[in-house]
C-alpha cells in the first residue's frame, strides 16, 4: 500500500481495551485527551494515574501507564502520598463531581492549598452517574436527579463551581475549565491539560483542568440532546477560561 | 552501643527512621504528637518525608499512595484518629499494600479521654474496616520492646504485605526509658517490590494498585489469597511471653502496660505465698493460641487483666475452649490498674476456692 500515511490512531497512553462508558458519555474523549498528553510530553512511562470512586472507577485498565485505584474522594491524597516519595513520576487524579466536589471536597482543597505538584483532572457532568443518577453538588438549578426528583431548588444548596472556588487557594498554580462539546473545544481542551502536565514536568505545582460534560443516559437525553444541554446550561453557570495562572503571572511580573 | 533516654512517642520516631522508614503522613492527636513532631524535625534529615496531612482520612490515604508506589511507609495515631483510618487500611489490606501504624491508645468510646486505655482491642483485632481481612497486630509493653518491634515491624509488613499495627497505649507513648537502639532484631525475607505502580514503567508491563474487583468469583479467589496469610500469621507467627508460669496456680493473661503491671502483682503474691504466672500476647492478632496449650497442669484458673471493660476476653474464651474458669479485672476511661488492685482480684479469686 504506497502512499499511506497514518493520520489518525489510538493513542499509546490508552490500553487495547475497550471502556465501560455509555454512549455520547464524553469520558472516552477526556481519556483520550489525558493519554496523547502524556505521550507527547514523553512522560508515559514515568506517569502514575489515580483512579477514583464513580464512572471511571475502572480507569486503571484504561490508561497504559501505572495506575492506583482510589477511595471515594481520597484521590488527591493518595497522590500527594505518591508524588512525595516518587517526585520525578508524573501524578494525575481522574475525578468526577461527586469524588471531588463533595465527599472528596477537603483533599482536592488541601492538596491545591500545599502546592502539590501534581494534576487533578475534574469531570463535571453534574449528576452522580455510577450509582445511578443523584445529586451533585455541581446538579444545576431545577435540574432533575433521582434524589431531587422535582428539581433542584435552593434549599438543597447552589451549585458549586469549583474552578472559581479552587483558583482562590494561595498554594494552586493552573485552574482552568474547559470543555468537549465540540472539536474546537476539544483542542482548546488538550491545550489546557498538556499546559497542566508541562507545568507539572516543570516542579512548578499544583493544576486542576475542570472539564464540562454530559451524561446523557442519567439526563434521560441522547448524546447529541446532552451535549446541547451541556451547552446551553452548565457552560452558562459555569464559565470556560482559565482562572489562574502562576506561571502567566510570573512572566508578567518579569 | 549506651542506652538513650527517650521519651516513647519519640524513641518510636526514631526507631522507623532507624528501620528505613521513608516517609511519615500523620495528623495532630493526643497522646501521639511527640511521634509527629519529631519525625517533622529529622525525617527532611535523612532525605526523607514528612508530611502533616489536614486529617487523619488524608493521613492513611497518602500512606496508601506512597505504600502502592513501593515506599516504607508509615503513620501514627490514636484511637479516634485510627478509627478515622480504618476506611483507608481496608484499602491497604484489599490492595495488598505494606506498612506500619502505630496506634498510642486513648480511652474511649467517641472523643474518650486522653489517658491510657486499650479499649482499641476490637478495632485493632477485628478488622477495624470492611471486609475480611486482619492487620498484624504487636503489643509491646515496653519501649527497648516497641523499638525493636517497630524496627522489624516494616520487614513484616513487607513480607506479608499487610499492614501491621503497633498497639500500645498513651502509658508508653508518655514515658521515657532507657533504649537501646541497635539491638538486633529479626531480618525477614524479602522480595523486591516488582508490584509497585512507581512511574518506572520502561523496562516492564504497568502495574496497578486495587482492591475493586467486580467478578464475584474474583473477589472470592481474591478474599482467599488474602486468607493464605492470615492463616500464616496464625500458624507460624504467634508471640507471647510466658512469665513465672512453672507450678503457677492461676496465670493473668494481660498484653501491654497491664502485663508491665502484673509483673509487680505476681511479686506482691509471692510474699503471700501465692504462686502467679501471666501469659502475655505480643500478638494480639494472631492471638496466641499456643500460648494456652503450653499452659502447666497445675493452672487453675485464669485472670484477663486490661485497661478495658474486656475486650480481649473472647479471644481467651475462644482458645480456652471451656476448660478453665476465666475471670476479668479491669480499668476503664483512662485510669491505670496499680499493681495491689490486680494482686487482691488474684487473692480474691484463689482464696475464694
Amino acid at each position: 500500500m504506497p502512499n499511506t500515511k497514518t493520520v489518525y490512531k489510538r493513542s499509546e497512553g490508552l490500553a487495547k481495551v475497550p471502556t465501560s462508558y455509555c454512549p455520547g458519555c464524553t469520558h472516552g474523549i477526556i481519556h483520550k485527551l489525558v493519554a496523547e498528553s502524556l505521550v507527547e510530553l514523553d512522560v508515559l512511562d514515568r506517569a502514575i494515574g489515580i483512579s477514583s470512586v464513580g464512572c471511571s472507577a475502572l480507569n486503571y485498565d484504561f490508561f497504559s501507564c501505572d495506575m492506583q485505584q482510589a477511595a471515594h474522594g481520597r484521590a488527591p491524597a493518595v497522590a500527594t502520598g505518591i508524588k512525595r516519595v516518587r517526585p520525578n513520576a508524573i501524578i494525575f487524579t481522574y475525578q468526577g463531581d461527586g469524588d471531588l466536589a463533595s465527599i472528596g471536597i477537603a483533599e482536592a482543597i488541601h492538596a491545591a492549598h500545599r502546592g502539590e505538584n501534581i494534576t487533578i483532572v475534574f469531570v463535571n457532568n453534574a449528576i452522580y452517574g455510577m450509582t445511578g443518577g443523584q445529586m451533585a453538588p455541581t446538579t444545576l438549578l431545577g435540574q432533575k436527579t433521582t434524589t431531587s426528583p422535582d428539581g433542584r431548588d435552593a434549599s438543597m444548596g447552589l451549585p458549586l463551581r469549583i474552578s472559581e472556588m479552587m483558583a482562590t487557594i494561595p498554594g494552586a498554580t493552573f485552574i482552568q475549565r474547559v470543555s468537549v462539546h465540540n472539536p474546537q473545544h476539544v483542542n482548546r481542551a488538550k491545550k489546557a491539560l498538556k499546559k497542566a502536565f508541562q507545568i507539572q514536568k516543570d516542579n512548578k505545582g499544583f493544576s486542576l483542568i475542570e472539564f464540562i460534560s454530559t451524561c446523557p443516559v442519567n439526563w434521560g437525553m441522547t448524546p447529541k440532546d446532552a451535549v446541547d444541554w451541556a451547552v446551553d446550561n452548565m457552560i452558562p453557570y459555569y464559565p470556560l477560561g482559565v482562572f489562574k495562572d502562576k506561571t502567566a503571572e510570573e512572566i508578567k511580573n518579569d | 552501643m549506651a542506652k538513650v533516654l527517650m521519651k516513647g512517642n519519640e524513641a518510636m520516631a526514631l526507631a522507623a527512621i532507624k528501620a528505613g522508614c521513608e516517609a511519615f503522613y500523620g495528623y495532630p492527636i493526643t497522646p501521639q504528637n511527640e511521634l509527629p513532631e519529631y519525625m517533622s524535625k529529622h525525617m527532611h534529615k535523612h532525605g526523607r518525608v514528612f508530611v502533616q496531612s489536614e486529617s487523619e482520612v488524608a493521613a492513611i490515604n497518602m500512606v496508601y499512595g506512597a505504600a502502592g508506589a513501593g515506599a516504607r511507609v508509615m503513620t501514627s495515631s490514636s484511637s479516634p484518629g485510627i478509627a478515622l483510618k480504618q476506611e483507608g487500611i481496608s484499602y491497604m489490606a484489599g490492595a495488598e499494600l505494606p506498612a506500619v501504624i502505630i496506634n498510642v491508645m486513648r480511652g474511649g468510646p467517641g472523643l474518650g479521654g486522653i489517658q491510657p486505655s486499650q479499649a482499641d482491642y476490637k478495632q485493632i483485632t477485628r478488622g477495624g474496616g470492611n471486609g475480611d481481612y486482619y492487620l498484624y497486630s504487636l503489643a509491646p509493653e515496653s519501649l527497648q520492646e516497641a523499638v525493636d518491634l517497630i524496627k522489624e515491624s516494616f520487614d513484616i509488613a513487607d513480607y506479608f504485605r499487610n499492614p501491621v499495627m503497633i498497639a500500645v497505649d498513651g502509658l508508653i507513648g508518655q514515658m521515657m526509658e532507657p533504649v537501646d537502639f541497635e539491638n538486633e532484631v529479626p531480618k525477614w525475607d524479602l522480595e523486591p517490590k516488582t508490584w509497585a505502580a512507581d512511574g518506572n514503567r520502561k523496562n516492564r508491563e504497568k502495574n496497578i494498585i486495587n482492591s475493586l474487583f467486580l467478578d464475584p468469583q474474583v473477589l472470592e479467589d481474591h478474599n482467599l489469597k488474602l486468607k493464605k496469610k492470615y492463616d500464616e500469621m496464625k500458624q507460624n507467627h504467634q508471640r507471647y511471653e510466658m512469665i513465672n508460669m512453672e507450678n503457677a496456680d492461676i496465670a493473668i493473661v494481660a498484653f501491654g502496660s497491664t502485663s508491665r503491671i502484673a509483673r509487680t502483682s505476681i511479686e506482691l503474691l509471692k510474699e503471700q505465698g501465692v504462686n502467679c504466672g501471666i501469659i502475655r500476647p505480643i500478638t494480639i492478632y494472631p492471638f496466641p493460641r499456643k500460648a494456652f496449650e503450653e499452659l502447666p497442669k497445675t493452672v487453675k484458673e485464669l485472670l484477663v487483666v486490661e485497661m478495658s471493660l474486656g475486650q480481649m476476653v473472647d479471644d481467651v474464651r475462644i482458645v480456652n475452649e471451656g476448660k478453665l474458669p476465666i475471670h476479668f479485672y479491669g480499668r476503664c476511661g483512662g485510669i491505670v490498674p496499680e499493681a495491689e488492685e490486680i494482686a487482691n482480684k488474684v487473692l480474691e479469686i484463689v482464696g475464694g476456692k
